[in-house]
């Protein structure tokens, strides 16, 4: 097994009765990599996505996350993952240290080890003042950020974001590709979802989905130049459209 | 463990921060132990009567006297013709009016029978027996008092005891059946709403994204709710016990080990309903109705088992707050121990067991 690749699919397939929903798909990451997982709503982006997290049971195919078999050792891949959900998912009615709080508490983080963390998290973001207040009055922005932050909390091997700008504004999308970048830069590997194809510029590599297959897998650039598209959202809709 | 602590620190924050489920928790038990304690009774006191007596002779008036002198009855209003007993009830405050045949004293001495009738407004059918079993008490006193120094041979004198609850105290008979209401709701409701909730707001997937394994999310959300339910039984026996003096006869160890064991078993029915509801709402609307009014209707809460129809017996088997209640009013009423309880608390413990059972087989460990 290829340690530098810490995703590596062959031939994942998820069928719910007749339908399938992904299509035997198969790819690759390395690690530190940023890969963007594109796909038109229904396409099957995150249902590939929960198999991969260990919540939802592949029907067939094989799959390695973080170098642990998603049919056997689900647990083993949680450890070393983390995962940013669509829905924003922090407790509304906790502040934002209890959330970090709570959160490192869960990936088994010491006492000590929270404490640290979640004073370098909040310095980071730039949160002091809001430290002790509950997480559902702040600007949706921040939440998302704060979500990432805690989602990176257990130094995971790989992050998986599924649609994390959504709603957001430019600025803070902005924002959070730094944030991004800076984890990938520090040996994260970053899985990610959008909808938005300048973000899809931004990935290192990129897969589009259509109806369950992987229909295309490579830079942006190189993407561009097959397709003789101007930009990534041109590729998508030549592609969508078939 | 750890990871544990911080669980049910989280569920404590959802708890106390959410002032509605504060009002459920414990708001509620508070209130309905008062209301059924105080404002719901059966028994009767000060109920206003008429009379219409068509003799008005001495026997009559000692009758009336003797009823008006009794903490039950206040006469309200004489009546004189009984063309109008009808425009009396209407009216709605008298509850009964008795109504004695002409020459009442000289039937009582030359026939020894004399008839006084007793119309009572049956548009509450309870009360009106309450009050009409009442007056034929009263009517019996008198009696024997008059027969005092006549021996009469072969008289069959029947002379009721009540036990357990000798003066009939309906808040004996309310306490068993609100607590296990209350454990039932915030169980089962409270247990099944925090699950949906995270489910709902998608935490949920979080959380089994998490290295924490399912069954740990669900043990520590049980272990809150189980606590919580504990304080609410505590402090309903201390309301019955302080406040409505009511006597807990039995071991107060074997009544909190049974209540654990109905909590356990109304939690595990409450993770059953989370894994069948998808939102909030869906979770609250089974609960009471698949739960809560069961409990209320078939448990032999308010309408005794034996009364009911058969269909309605045999479903009321199935129902764990029936043999709770059983349990409880025995420990708690007639002190008994588990010697004469350990048939119910088999088969509760059997339901429990049932529905964990049921409630892992279908708690989903990973969403799909």
């Amino acid at each position: 097994m290829n340690h530098n690749k810490v995703i590596q699919v062959e031939g994942l397939t998820k069928m719910f009765g007749d339908f399938t929903a992904v299509n035997a798909i198969t790819f690759d990451i390395e690690k530190g990599e940023i890969f963007g997982f594109l796909g038109a709503n229904g396409a099957g982006k995150t249902t590939a996505m929960k198999m991969l997290i260990g919540i939802s049971n592949p029907t067939s195919g094989k799959a390695n996350v973080a170098g642990f078999n998603v049919f056997t050792n689900a647990e083993d891949i949680k450890k070393n993952i983390g995962y940013m959900s669509q829905k924003f998912a922090l407790y509304d009615d906790l502040t934002v240290k209890e959330n970090i709080t709570f959160f490192g508490g869960i990936y088994g983080l010491s006492i000590k080890r929270i404490k640290e963390k979640s004073e370098i998290l909040i310095q980071e973001l730039g949160l002091e003042k809001v430290a002790n207040t509950l997480v559902g009055s702040l600007p949706l922005g921040w939440k998302q950020k704060l979500s990432f932050s805690v989602s990176l909390i257990h130094d995971p091997k790989i992050v998986f974001l599924d649609e994390p700008t959504g709603g957001v504004d430019p600025i803070t999308r902005r924002q959070f590709w730094e944030m991004i970048y800076k984890a990938a830069n520090q040996g994260t590997t970053v899985f990610v979802t959008t909808h938005y194809m300048d973000e899809a510029e931004y990935c290192d590599r990129v897969s589009i989905m259509v109806n369950g297959k992987i229909e295309a897998l490579d830079t942006p650039k190189k993407l561009k130049e097959k397709f003789k598209a101007a930009n990534m959202n041109d590729v998508f809709l030549k592609l969508a459209r078939g | 463990m750890k990871r544990f602590i911080g669980f049910i620190k989280k569920e404590f924050y959802h708890i106390f921060r959410d002032r509605r489920s504060l009002f459920i928790l414990f708001g509620m038990p508070i209130a309905q132990i008062l209301l059924f304690g105080f404002a719901i009774t059966n028994e009767i006191n000060n109920v206003d009567i008429a009379i219409l007596d068509h003799s008005k002779d001495a026997t009559t008036k000692e009758i009336i006297n003797k009823i008006s002198a009794s903490k039950y009855f206040s006469i309200k209003q004489i009546v004189t013709r009984e063309a109008d007993i009808a425009s009396v009830f209407q009216k709605g405050h008298v509850k009964a009016v008795l109504n004695f045949e002409k020459d009442f004293s000289k039937n009582l001495i030359k026939e020894h029978k004399a008839s006084v009738q007793i119309i009572t407004d049956a548009t509450d059918p309870n009360t009106a027996n309450t009050i009409s079993n009442y007056i034929n008490a009263i009517l019996l006193q008198y009696q024997k008092e008059l027969n005092k120094d006549i021996t009469i041979t072969y008289q069959i004198v029947s002379e009721t005891r009540m036990v357990y609850n000798p003066e009939l105290k309906s808040v004996y008979m309310f306490v068993p059946g609100v607590m296990t209401i209350i454990l039932m709701l915030v169980s089962a409701m409270m247990t099944s709403i925090s699950i949906t909730r995270e489910k709902e707001l998608g935490t949920m997937e979080i959380l089994l994204v998490s290295p924490l394994k399912p069954f740990q999310v669900i043990v520590g959300k049980v272990f809150s709710y189980i606590f919580l339910s504990i304080i609410n039984a505590v402090v309903i026996v201390m309301l019955s016990i302080f406040i409505f003096k009511m006597p807990v006869q039995g071991s107060l160890f074997l009544l909190a080990l049974e209540s654990i064991l109905f909590i356990i078993s109304a939690l595990a029915l409450g993770i059953l309903i989370s894994t069948i509801s998808a939102t909030q709402q869906t979770a609250m609307m089974i609960s009471l109705m698949g739960l809560m009014l069961p409990v209320i209707l078939l448990s032999g809460f308010i309408f005794p088992i034996s009364s009911m129809p058969l269909p309605l017996q045999m479903i009321s088997n199935i129902i764990p707050a029936k043999w709770f209640i059983i349990i409880i009013k025995g420990i708690m009423l007639k002190g008994v121990g588990l010697q004469f309880v350990w048939k119910e608390t088999l088969i509760l413990l059997g339901m429990t067991v049932l529905f964990i059972a049921l409630s892992v087989k279908k708690y989903k460990i990973r969403l799909e």
